[in-house]
């Protein structure tokens, strides 16, 4: 090939590999991006008032796309000794929650990453943690036990740490940041 | 506006706006407190700040076998900002830090009902919640 033949395709080459890096590789990349079956793979954004004032007083709020219906109900009917402390809601506003919890949960969502949740957990399991179902810890197996217990993070349980748009149901691996 | 009844309907609207049926003074929920206090023990005379800072400081060994007390979250100094065990920030609590604070009876009655259980594993008396406000509006 002629020298300038020999160049252009160099730099044709550098420059679609490098767009192809930049948008963010072909598995993950970008918010709402069509999977093979057609489904948007992103989680929608909700909100519920009660939930985020109530929820996001202790912790980050967990998309209910995080976990299927039946594992919030577990969740809702255990807030006076939720995970070491109490938690209780009057009945009127632990209603609300649980509905808004339940009509947004993994199994009622067409989105890709909630359906793989889903379909993580078998059957006959409720689990209650997020960080311990099959679809967080194989997500997370590169992530090293030290690097969650380093002080900008603080455990698994804080997504927001390096998910920053978390609590809106963003965990695209393109928009990962992990503190130092 | 073109003519005074679309003035007055402003005027009305605004002042609708600006009553909140639910807000207080923390001298207003004090008061209650006090009225409760008074039912629970009838020898209660008064709130005592120095009774409400060793309150807010007192470790409790709690029967899950670690010590816990409201500093835990809330640290020493209710000036200063706390964390819950969750790694989310928690306003200060003392109202020359946050003036929020102590404003909303509501919000009051819900936060002594959820962390007196955890840290003390009982429900608080009206004394030691008078005692426990006094603290927090008269720390400088």
């Amino acid at each position: 090939m002629k020298k300038w033949m020999q160049l252009l395709v160099l730099i044709t080459s550098i420059t679609s590999a490098g767009t192809l890096l930049a948008s963010g590789g072909l598995g993950e990349g970008g918010e709402g991006r069509e999977g093979g079956e057609g489904r948007a793979s992103a989680m929608p954004v909700v909100t519920n008032a009660k939930w985020k004032t109530e929820c996001g007083s202790c912790h980050m709020v967990y998309h209910p796309g995080l976990l299927p219906e039946r594992s919030w109900n577990k969740v809702m009917a255990g807030l006076d000794k939720h995970f070491g402390e109490n938690a209780s809601l009057d009945t009127a506003t632990h209603d609300e929650i649980a509905k808004f919890l339940a009509a947004n949960s993994a199994d009622k969502q067409a989105n890709r990453r909630s359906s793989r949740i889903n379909q993580s957990i078998p059957a006959n399991a409720t689990p209650i943690r997020i960080s311990e179902t099959r679809y967080f810890t194989s997500k997370h197996d590169e992530v090293s036990a030290n690097t969650f217990k380093r002080k900008s993070v603080g455990s698994a349980s804080n997504c927001i740490a390096c998910h920053k748009g978390a609590e809106k149901g963003d965990f695209s691996e393109s928009q990962v940041k992990i503190p130092r | 506006m073109r003519n005074k009844l679309v003035r007055n309907a402003f005027v009305a609207l605004g002042l609708l706006f600006s009553i909140n049926a639910f807000a207080a003074t923390p001298q207003e929920i004090l008061k209650q407190y006090e009225v409760k206090a008074k039912q629970e023990i009838a020898a209660v005379t008064g709130f005592s700040a120095q009774r409400g800072a060793n309150f807010f400081k007192a470790e409790h060994m709690h029967s899950d076998g670690k010590k816990v007390s409201c500093s835990t979250c809330h640290t020493l100094d209710p000036r200063n900002q706390g964390k819950t065990r969750a790694n989310k920030v928690i306003e200060p609590m003392a109202t020359i830090a946050n003036p929020q604070r102590f404003t909303d009876s509501a919000k009051v009655e819900k936060w002594f009902g959820r962390n007196c259980k955890d840290v003390l594993e009982r429900v608080c008396t009206a004394q030691e919640k008078g005692d426990y406000i006094e603290y927090l509006i008269s720390v400088k």
